[in-house]
């Protein structure tokens, strides 16, 4: 239709639906093999004596770019929360960052030499791989849970899954009513339950063990094996009520879990990496100033 | 024998108010007659504190009662004072039912106490002396010469029409739930008013109450998805009884007998609230003094029903839905003696109101020669044109020249000029620019103006001459404007903003069928391409019918017969074509395509069904004329055969695919109805996220606050998910903002890209919110600027990225800054687009206009 103007159509295209790894049919991926393949083709053919290592003049030009990647790697981090204007889009620089970081691997491995030691170089060297496996978790992650966490919360908001335990509790509380003291009691067991009181590890298994309300839910379906007629019916609503509580819980801890392993190899990442910069100024320096 | 009053006025709101008033100052034997047991109920009706605004600010107030902007409750003290210091008869509970006779001696049915109005101690609260329910059945007769109707437009709530109907335990209205305990309640009415009432009543099981809905259906479609979800919990919790598909048959005191689907019932009931939601009272209006006859029902033949004979009764300038009485310059209706004031007469506005009720009371008492209190600003708007002419002079140029403007009455035209603009434009000066926003239609009043048609030439031309009109376009959509329209010499052009163009093709029927066929016109011309002129198309335009289609509706159906051709004015079509017993997705049209050209070129049968996505307006196209046109024009033709091609391709294409690949058919089709049923339809420009791609680190969220005052206008988890892909909370733009509808500064627009964005006249009323169907639009007071990125890095510095949370919010806002109306924009002035897109780490949210996504390019994807 004419009056829709082309900008839009511009614009389309350029926000066209391909995921951060396959961003412009692997432009980067490609970018960061050729460089790999370069530097090693370089390695093996050019000949520096006595031989290679981190001072020769191939050893300080890959020490260069590998520095300069590190720190350009580092600024995703800024770049993530600079809404700034402009043509950029972040998974252009998700897409770069990653090829680009895992290239480093080769880069840096062929800038020491192979000659590690218990010294600081070695040291910046560990650290770097560890940044990099935590950035390889990562991507593994980002690519295998985000369909769970969708089928988990089925369109649910963290909200309304809030809404559906307040809504369940408030209802047991009445359903609870008829019971006697020592079953209210065990009902008011589960009520204390706070599915976010769970700290990082019990997050992460996603496990109910040390749940409140599965722990009561337990001991009433116990107690109603013996009950009978009336008390029987009210302590069958309670615990219908109570396993429609668990489902709802289930669905809690497991969106905390699979938030819980998006996030958590960032707090290895993020904190490492600035343990690495320190070390690479350290190792710079003390090649510059002690050589 | 009976009084004869001089002058009877019906309803006390501003209007009424303020004639009563003059007539009592004016020693007028005259009497205001008060359905409700207070005055002016409409703005008691009001929120409580509610600030009562007084525009247009430069129309002077004319009456003996006082206005000024302020609070509901300073303002009906006002009123209160003043009604009983002048010493108006005011008679309250007093519901006029009918008025027969003729001027001299009309005759006025009253129902109810209809006891003197008593001052009450505190303006806006119920004064018990005033209330009369012991007498609410009693009917009298009140005789007056003449008649000032200042009922408003406000209504009757609809009332029920079974036996027993009449006894007192029926209510309308539910003031405060918490006052019934212990009764077994039946709430009649499943809108969200009947929703509402009856989550009140049974929210606090301590008050005991046994609650019951009735719902006519059997699903809840007229109200809000929140009211009905809160009702379903209530029901599932057993606090409330939900009957569906049932209607009440028989009230009887403490029981109420209801026809279920499975036969009748009877259940105990010490109460009933009836929402039903009211009529509006043009049939009451319409029946003053009208003769009926019998005659049979159009709708439903065999039938008798009562109507009104033609010509007699108060008539309305059409049937629409808009349209007010027929009126004079002195506001006499078709009925003489009986005059129309206020927000019936079509002035909403309290100012409006209160002057028309002191000039129809001083014309009533004989005083002819009184300017309307708008003649100033009338003047204002005429001084800076060339040539001296007087107020109604100009007036009568521009009514007579403009072909739009032909029908209207002096006192409509005056109406109409308060809120439009007219302009004297010197040859050669531009009036508005290509993809410049703008809603308002212009007409001609002398001189003519020229299109440039081709944006890359602007010496190419098309006139638009004396007495037309242009810009229609932006009239129903807000779209930006297609061309440069530049005056061909000196011009006078009268500027119609969107709403008065609206209400004058309400009022005159020939203003809204020329309109109407203006814009198909130029839609076809558009459409079919240059080389095609006005004249080419004629035949075709005469003879068009405009359709008016359901969602989920079809205009064409497979394997009929038929070769008219379909234009998608409003709205948007999905095509389906029945393979292997299931329907399947082909293709998505949006408003501004046409459909219907196969079976017009190979003389077949239709090949596929085309259904409405959402409520749509279809042009039919005669097929013969069609033909005829195509015969004469054969590069039309050609383009006809070239797009014909491509859909056959399409349709082959997915046929192919259907054998080979049968299930991502199937999900490619069953995601697009998705999409439709979401809404998106109506798009024209949606983000969507790819569910298998977000990892919820809400950075979307994120960037847009940080691109847009500190609040975001998304929110990523909420709206519906299929297959993974998520339709997130934001605005989809639409074809036709349900949003722009009811603004009061009219502050919402849409911009050179598409967008519809809210300016900064916006007054925080919340109408737009309410209006919006997808519910994107938030409130919200403006937060602080926060400190910089790298304060906060370094020295956590404010709240960090995103929008701040509530506390620091409100720690930094005075608790008296209004809130605004929020919502996406497109990032529109914003260099790189969409700040949510470009934010996402992993490339999981898009844009997307529907037809670029609902394609079978995407197949398999
Ligand atoms: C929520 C809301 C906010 C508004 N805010 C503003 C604002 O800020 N500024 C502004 O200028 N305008 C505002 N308006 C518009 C304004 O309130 C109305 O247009 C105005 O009140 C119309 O005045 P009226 O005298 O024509 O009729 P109404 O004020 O509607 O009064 C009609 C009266 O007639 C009575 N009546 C009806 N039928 C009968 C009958 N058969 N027999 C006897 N009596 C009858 C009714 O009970 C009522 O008291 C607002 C409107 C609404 C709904
Ligand atoms: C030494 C090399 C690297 C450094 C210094 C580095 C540094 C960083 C930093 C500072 C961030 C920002 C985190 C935040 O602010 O939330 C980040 C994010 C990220 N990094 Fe790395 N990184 C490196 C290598 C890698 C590698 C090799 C991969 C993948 C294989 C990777 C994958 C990611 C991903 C997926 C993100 C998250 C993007 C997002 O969610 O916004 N990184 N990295
Ligand atoms: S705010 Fe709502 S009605 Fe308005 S354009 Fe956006 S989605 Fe449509
Ligand atoms: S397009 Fe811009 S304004 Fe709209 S939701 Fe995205 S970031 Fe917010
Ligand atoms: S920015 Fe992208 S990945 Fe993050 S929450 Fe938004 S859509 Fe999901």
């Amino acid at each position: 239709m004419a009056t829709r103007g082309a900008r839009q159509i511009e614009r389309v295209r350029a926000s066209a639906h391909e995921g951060f790894l396959r961003h412009r049919n692997f432009l980067w991926l490609k970018i960061a093999t050729l460089l790999s393949i370069l530097f090693i083709t370089g390695y093996a053919l050019i000949d520096v004596t006595p031989r290679h290592n981190g001072g020769s003049w191939y050893g300080y030009t890959l020490g260069t770019i590998g520095a300069l990647l590190i720190l350009w790697l580092t600024v995703l981090g800024l770049r993530k929360r600079a809404m700034t204007r402009g043509r950029w889009s972040l998974k252009a620089w998700t897409s770069a960052h990653v090829y680009l970081g895992l290239s480093l691997l080769v880069i840096g491995t062929l800038h020491t030499g192979f000659q590690f030691g218990w010294n600081v170089h070695t040291l910046a060297y560990a650290l770097m791989v560890l940044v990099i496996l935590s950035g390889i978790y990562g991507i593994v992650v980002y690519s295998t849970l985000p369909d769970a966490m969708s089928d988990n919360r089925s369109a649910m908001t963290k909200a309304q899954m809030i809404d559906a335990i307040t809504k369940l509790d408030r209802q047991l509380q009445i359903a609870a009513q008829p019971l006697s003291h020592e079953d209210t009691a065990i009902v008011s067991e589960s009520l204390r339950e706070d599915p976010f009181r769970a700290g990082i590890f019990r997050r992460l298994s996603g496990s109910d063990r040390a749940c409140r309300n599965a722990r009561a839910l337990r001991q009433l379906k116990a107690r109603l094996t013996i009950a009978v007629e009336a008390e029987e019916d009210a302590l069958q609503a309670v615990v219908q009520l109570m396993d429609r509580k668990a489902a709802a819980l289930q669905r809690i801890r497991s969106a905390m879990r699979i938030r819980a392993m998006l996030e958590v190899w960032l707090y290895v990442h993020v904190p490492i990496t600035f343990a690495l910069i320190a070390a690479l100024s350290v190792h710079i320096i003390s090649v510059f100033f002690y050589w | 024998m009976t009084k004869v009053y001089k002058i009877a006025i019906v309803g006390s709101g501003p209007a009424g108010l303020s004639a009563a008033a003059r007539a009592a100052q004016l020693g007028l034997d005259h009497v205001l007659l008060e359905k409700t047991d207070h005055l002016s109920d409409t703005i008691y009706k009001y929120q409580k504190g509610k600030h009562v605004m007084a525009t247009p600010s430069q129309l002077v107030l004319r009456s003996d009662c006082d206005f000024e902007a302020g609070k509901r409750e300073t303002v009906l003290g006002v009123w209160d004072e003043q009604t009983d210091a002048q010493k108006v008869n005011a008679l309250v509970n007093a519901d006029v039912q009918a008025i027969t006779g003729q001027q001299g001696a009309f005759k006025l049915k009253v129902k109810g106490g209809t006891n003197p109005w008593e001052k009450p101690p505190t303006a806006g609260s119920p004064h018990a002396a005033n209330a009369a329910p012991d007498k609410a059945g009693d009917v009298q007769e009140i005789v007056a010469e003449n008649i000032i109707l200042a009922i408003g437009t406000q209504g009757n709530p609809n009332r029920m029409r079974v036996p027993g109907a009449d006894l007192p335990h029926i209510q309308y209205q539910l003031d405060d739930p918490g006052e019934y305990v212990d009764e077994h309640i039946t709430v009649v009415g499943s809108g969200d008013a009947g929703i509402e009432n009856a989550l009140g009543l049974a929210a606090d099981p301590e008050q005991g109450n046994v609650v019951t809905i009735l719902n006519r259906g059997a699903d809840f479609a007229r109200s809000k998805g929140a009211n009905v979800k809160l009702l379903m919990e209530a029901r599932d919790a057993g606090r409330i009884n939900v009957m569906t598909e049932t209607s009440p048959s028989l009230v009887e005191p403490e029981w109420l007998t209801v026809d279920t689907r499975d036969g009748p019932q009877r259940i105990r009931c010490d109460r009933i609230i009836a929402r039903m939601g009211s009529a509006a009272p043009r049939a009451f209006v319409e029946g003053c003094c009208a003769s009926f006859e019998e005659k049979e029902d159009k709708r439903n033949p065999g039938k008798m029903v009562k109507s009104i004979v033609p010509g007699t009764g108060i008539e309305f300038t059409s049937a629409d839905r808009e349209a007010y009485p027929k009126l004079s310059p002195q506001f006499e209706s078709t009925v003489p003696g009986i005059f129309v004031v206020g927000a019936l007469a079509g002035y909403p506005l309290i100012k409006h109101c209160m002057n028309q009720g002191y000039d129809v009371v001083e014309f009533i008492n004989g005083n002819t020669s009184l300017k309307p209190a708008d003649e100033p600003i009338l003047e204002a708007k005429f001084k800076d044109l060339p040539g001296r002419k007087s107020v109604d002079e100009w007036l009568e140029l521009l009514r007579s020249n403009v072909s739009i403007l032909n029908g209207l009455s002096p006192l409509q035209m005056r109406e109409f000029m308060l809120d439009s603009v007219v302009r004297f434009y010197p040859a050669g000066s531009t009036v508005f620019e290509r993809n410049e926003p703008g809603s308002s239609l212009f007409a001609i009043a002398t001189g003519h103006v020229l299109v440039e048609v081709n944006p890359k030439d602007a010496s190419i031309t098309v006139p638009i001459g004396q007495g037309s009109i242009f810009g229609e376009v932006g009239l129903v959509s807000g779209r930006p404007r297609g061309a440069t329209i530049r005056s061909g010499e000196d011009a006078i052009l009268v500027e119609v903003s969107r709403l008065a163009a609206l209400r004058l093709m309400a009022a005159v029927p020939e203003a809204k069928r020329a309109v109407t066929r203006i814009s198909v016109e130029r839609q076809l011309l558009q459409m079919f391409g240059s080389g095609l002129s006005a004249a080419d198309v004629a035949d075709v335009v005469d003879n068009h019918e405009i359709m008016q289609v359901r969602a989920g509706e079809a205009i064409i159906n497979e394997r009929e017969e038929g070769y008219d051709i379909f234009v998608i004015r409003t709205g948007s079509m999905v095509v389906e074509r029945n393979i292997g017993g299931k329907p399947v997705f082909l293709s998505y049209l949006p408003a501004g395509s046409y459909v219907g050209e196969m079976a017009l070129l190979d003389g077949g049968r239709r090949t596929a069904t085309v259904r409405a996505a959402v409520k749509s307006e279809v042009i039919k196209l005669d097929g013969e004329r069609v033909r005829a046109l195509l015969d004469a024009n054969p590069r039309l033709r050609d383009r006809f055969e070239e797009d014909m091609r491509k859909r056959r391709e399409v349709n082959s294409f997915i046929e192919a695919k259907k054998d080979s690949f049968g299930n991502v058919v199937d999900m490619y089709s069953s995601v697009a109805s998705f999409l439709v049923e979401n809404g998106i339809g109506e798009a024209t420009d949606v983000l969507l996220i790819d569910e298998k791609l977000c990892v919820g680190c809400d950075n979307c969220e994120k960037a847009c606050a940080d691109s847009h005052d500190g609040l975001s206008r998304l929110n990523r988890e909420a709206g519906k998910t299929f297959a993974h892909l998520h339709v997130p909370t934001s605005c989809r733009h639409c074809e036709h903002p349900h949003c722009m509808a009811d603004c009061p500064p009219n502050a919402i627009h849409r911009g050179p890209d598409g967008e519809v964005f809210i300016d900064d006249t916006c007054i925080g009323c919340g109408n737009c919110q309410r209006n919006c169907p997808y519910g994107v639009i938030r409130m919200d007071k403006v937060p602080p600027k926060k400190p910089g990125l790298l304060q906060w890095l370094f020295f956590g510095r404010g709240p960090g990225p995103g929008e701040p949370d509530k506390k620091w919010v409100y720690d930094r806002v005075s608790p008296e800054t209004p809130k605004r109306a929020i919502k996406c924009d497109m990032c529109s002035g914003i260099k790189g687009g969409p700040a949510c897109v470009r934010a996402c780490p992993t490339g999981a949210a898009i844009r997307v206009a529907p037809e670029e996504f609902l394609t079978v390019a995407r197949l398999g994807e």
